[in-house]
Parts: C-alpha cells; sequence; structure tokens
C-alpha cells in the first residue's frame, strides 16, 4: 500500500499525475490502431466496432478506468499548477529560459483545447448528437456503419479541420508528456537521460501523424463510401 | 565598456522595490561579473548613495554565495558558471543587462539582490544524520562501491546549494537540489540505510517550504553551475515511490 501523505506531496503528485497520463496514452494508442483499422475497409472496422460493443461489462469497465483516470488527471494538474504559481509571487522583469520547449510552456493549454475537443468528439462519434444524419446509418450486414459515418464526416473540411488541429495538440501535449511520465515515475534510461526527450518527440508525432492520417485520407478521396452518397 | 545595468533595488524584507538604472562606466572585460558590481558601488559610495547589497564570499565558484539572476538567466549566460566566474567579456560594449534576486516564495528578498536560502537549510535538516557511524577515513576498498555508483554520488555531491535550480525553475521548484542530496547519500552504502526515511522528510520539508513542483522543463539542470543532470530528480522519484510503496 502506499504510505500516508503520499497524495499530499508533490512528488506522490506528480507520480499520479504519470500514472494515470500512462492510462491515458494506453488509451491514445489502443483508440488509434483501432481507427486505423479504416484502412482495411467498411466490413473490417463496422465488425470491430461490433465487437468492442460485444466486450460489454469489460468495456465499461474501460470506460470508468479511463473516465477516472482523466479526472485525477486534471484535477491533479489543476492543483498543481495553482500551487505552482503560489511558489513564485514574486517574477522577474526580464524572462528568459535555455533549454525548455514550446510544448512543454503550454502543457496546460493543450490540455485544455484537447479536453475541449474530447466533448465535442464524443457527442459527435459516440453519443450522435452533432451530425445525427450521418451518424446511424448500417451497412449491409445490418451493423452500424461507422465506416460511412467517419468518412461522411470528414469530407466536411470543418469538421476534419478541427479534428487535425486537436491531433496536433495532442501530438505537443504527448511529446512532452511521454517523456515526462518516464522522468516522473523515474523509469529515465539510464546512461542516456536525454534519449527520453527524443524519443517523447517521435511519439507526439507519430501519434499524431496516424490519428491526422484518417481524415487526411478522406479529404484526398483516398478513402470513399461506396456506392457514393459522400 | 560602458553597459546600462537595470538592477532590482529593495530596502528591506517588508518593503517593496523596483527595478533601478545605473550607468556602469569604465568597465574592463577581464573583470569578473562580481567586480564590477563592487566598481559600480563604489561609484555608488562616492556619491553618498546607498550600494547595491548582493551575496558573495568565495569568488572562486564553489561556496555557492553568489545568487544573480542575469538578463532572466540565474547566474548568467555561461553554463556551469557562477556569477563570480562570470566575466564582462562575455557581454558587449553598450549592452543593457538586468540583474534581479532569486525569485520564489521560499526564497524572501532580505535586501535588494540578496535572499534568505535557510529553506535550504532546513530541508538538509530534515534529512537527518546517517546512523552508521563513519569513523575515520576508512581504508581504500574497505568497502566496495561499484565505480558508477561512486561516480554518479560524486556528481550528485558537486551541489553547492546556492538555488540557481529554484531560481531558473518555471515553478520554483527544489526538486534539483533535493535530488541530489537525497541520491548523493542514497547512492553510498553508509548513506543507503536510511534512504527511505530520508527522501520522504526531505521531500515533505520541501513542499512545506513554498516550493514549487517539477513539471521538466530542465531549465534548473541549464542553470546549475555545478551541471547536476536531471537524472537524479527521476532516481528521487524512484526513491520516494519505493519508500512509499513499502509500508
Amino acid at each position: 500500500m502506499l504510505a500516508a501523505g503520499f497524495t499530499k506531496s508533490s512528488v506522490g503528485k506528480k507520480l499520479l499525475m504519470a500514472a494515470t497520463g500512462l492510462m491515458l496514452f494506453g488509451f491514445v494508442v489502443g483508440h488509434l490502431l483501432g481507427n486505423l483499422q479504416i484502412f482495411l475497409g467498411a466490413k473490417v472496422l463496422n465488425e470491430y466496432a461490433v465487437h468492442l460493443l460485444e466486450l460489454g461489462p469489460l468495456l465499461w469497465l474501460m470506460r470508468g478506468g479511463l473516465l477516472t483516470a482523466l479526472i485525477l488527471h486534471i484535477g491533479l494538474a489543476v492543483n498543481l499548477a495553482l500551487e505552482n504559481r503560489k511558489a513564485r509571487p514574486t517574477g522577474y522583469s526580464f524572462r528568459a529560459s535555455v533549454q525548455t520547449t514550446y510544448a512543454a510552456r503550454t502543457m496546460m493549454v493543450s490540455g485544455v483545447i484537447i479536453l475541449a475537443y474530447v466533448v465535442y468528439h464524443l457527442l459527435h462519434f459516440t453519443f450522435r448528437v452533432t451530425n445525427p444524419e450521418i451518424s446511424s446509418l448500417h451497412d449491409a450486414a445490418g451493423h452500424h456503419d461507422v465506416y460511412a459515418m467517419v468518412v461522411l464526416s470528414f469530407k466536411d473540411p470543418v469538421i476534419s479541420g478541427v479534428y487535425i488541429l486537436a491531433q496536433l495538440l495532442l501530438a505537443s501535449h504527448l511529446s512532452h508528456g511521454f517523456g515526462s511520465m518516464f522522468q516522473s515515475l523515474g523509469w529515465i534510461c539510464e546512461g542516456n537521460e536525454y534519449c527520453m526527450k527524443k524519443v517523447s518527440l517521435a511519439i507526439g508525432a507519430l501519434i499524431g501523424l496516424g490519428y491526422i492520417s484518417i481524415p487526411a485520407a478522406v479529404l484526398l478521396n483516398m478513402l470513399t463510401v461506396p456506392g457514393g452518397a459522400g | 565598456m560602458n553597459l546600462t545595468l537595470h538592477v532590482w533595488r529593495q530596502k528591506s524584507a517588508d518593503l517593496g522595490g523596483e527595478m533601478v538604472r545605473y550607468d556602469a562606466k569604465d568597465i574592463s572585460p577581464d573583470m569578473s561579473f562580481l567586480e564590477m558590481l563592487d566598481v559600480v558601488n563604489e561609484g555608488l559610495d562616492q556619491k553618498g548613495e546607498e550600494p547595491i547589497a548582493f551575496d558573495h564570499d568565495c569568488r572562486e565558484g564553489i561556496c555557492g554565495m553568489c545568487s544573480l539572476t542575469i538578463n532572466g538567466i540565474p547566474h548568467g549566460p555561461d553554463r556551469g558558471t557562477t556569477v563570480c566566474q562570470l566575466h564582462m567579456r562575455r557581454f558587449k560594449d553598450g549592452d543593457s543587462i538586468h540583474i534581479e534576486p532569486w525569485r520564489a516564495k521560499a526564497f524572501p528578498v532580505i535586501k535588494d539582490l540578496i535572499v534568505d536560502r535557510t529553506a535550504f537549510d532546513n530541508i538538509i535538516r530534515a534529512g537527518g544524520y546517517i546512523s552508521a557511524s563513519t569513523g575515520g577515513v576508512p581504508d581504500a576498498n574497505a568497502i566496495l562501491i561499484p565505480k558508477k555508483n561512486a561516480d554518479d554520488a560524486m556528481d550528485a555531491a558537486a551541489c553547492i546549494g546556492c538555488g540557481a535550480c529554484v531560481a531558473a525553475c518555471p515553478n520554483a521548484s527544489a526538486m534539483l537540489f533535493v535530488a541530489a542530496k537525497v541520491s548523493h547519500l542514497a547512492l553510498l552504502p553508509q548513506g543507503a540505510v536510511e534512504a527511505g526515511t530520508r527522501v520522504k522528510k526531505m521531500i515533505s520539508k520541501m513542499d512545506e517550504e513554498g516550493f514549487g513542483a517539477c513539471t521538466n522543463h530542465f531549465e534548473c539542470e541549464a542553470a546549475c553551475p555545478k551541471e547536476i543532470s536531471v537524472k537524479f530528480i527521476g532516481k528521487m522519484n524512484r526513491e520516494f515511490l519505493k519508500a512509499s510503496v513499502k509500508k
């Protein structure tokens, strides 16, 4: 068990930030792998969606776990940011930095925008509130046509644009967050502390590009709906 | 060379302060930064004005006393250098230089550029003693220590406790200082005995003193005159987790 006072300690909170970040990162990777199946065609993606729903209680367990991780991650971030601000009541009149990055300095901004996007994203694809006319189609097998929903949505340059922007911010958030996770958990690669900075940057870029590839393929007409409603 | 200085002037801890402009004339590029301030102070003294108060002691780069933020960077633009070892040849004739004290809630300004770093002493005190009786100088290799541990412990022990890490950190965090102190003892067999209780006590004291938390900007490492690596922060986090999970 964790010792008393762990969650009150700044280092303890950082460790929890990292642990919850790791869970959310796991989701981001899993979700990307699931989404990329769109390139395997409508049948594969739609059946994957059915399998996912068939997980039943396990799916709700994962959703519950992720929601808890998300709430903890955000709550701790706000708490730490407020404490950090209190730690320097008078700032410097001449501000400068040596080796911090833009991504590191804008973690709160990228985080808040990603959160807002996640809410919209859920309303769009999960609760199907924002575009009901294209979100509840069915394929030949009678399954929910996820493929058509995604492709028809991304035909709209505004939806694609917002999605791409959100993924760029996610890439930025992860480019700092991934390495920070390992530093906070003390899992740094011994002897090459700086490799993690590069790995982190690569992971951020890879995840961002992976997600962006989907709307990009739709806009470039590489993914189309057979029968051509779009 | 002639320079324009913008210096933080504050009469005492409880009075507010402001940036005041001074001209530094006929400065030799061979002077150290502190010698340049000495010349400016001589001028102020002759005019009957209060000289600029700043901390300094050894002027050899080993005591950790000097503590000036120069153009936003603690200890100035050179890496691995204390202010006393920074020379005026690093600047150009006609440069504007902003000189401010370390800025942190845990380091209140006492006067002008002098801050109270008692918070660091309190953290060291919280760490306590090591119970192993070390006696006199032990025979070489009487206790076998892996070369890597010896090197890492030595690197961490290079910390002179100047507080530049706190001053550089966007969150005024003392993690690099505490990590260095935690690591250099935890890496050696004599200090490893109390490693768990030490890391918890020191981190709890660090929080109590009002330092911020780490957000991995690594500005501390860039400012550290002893170039202590942020890998020690990772090590401290690991030590803390180990100590917290045990009970």
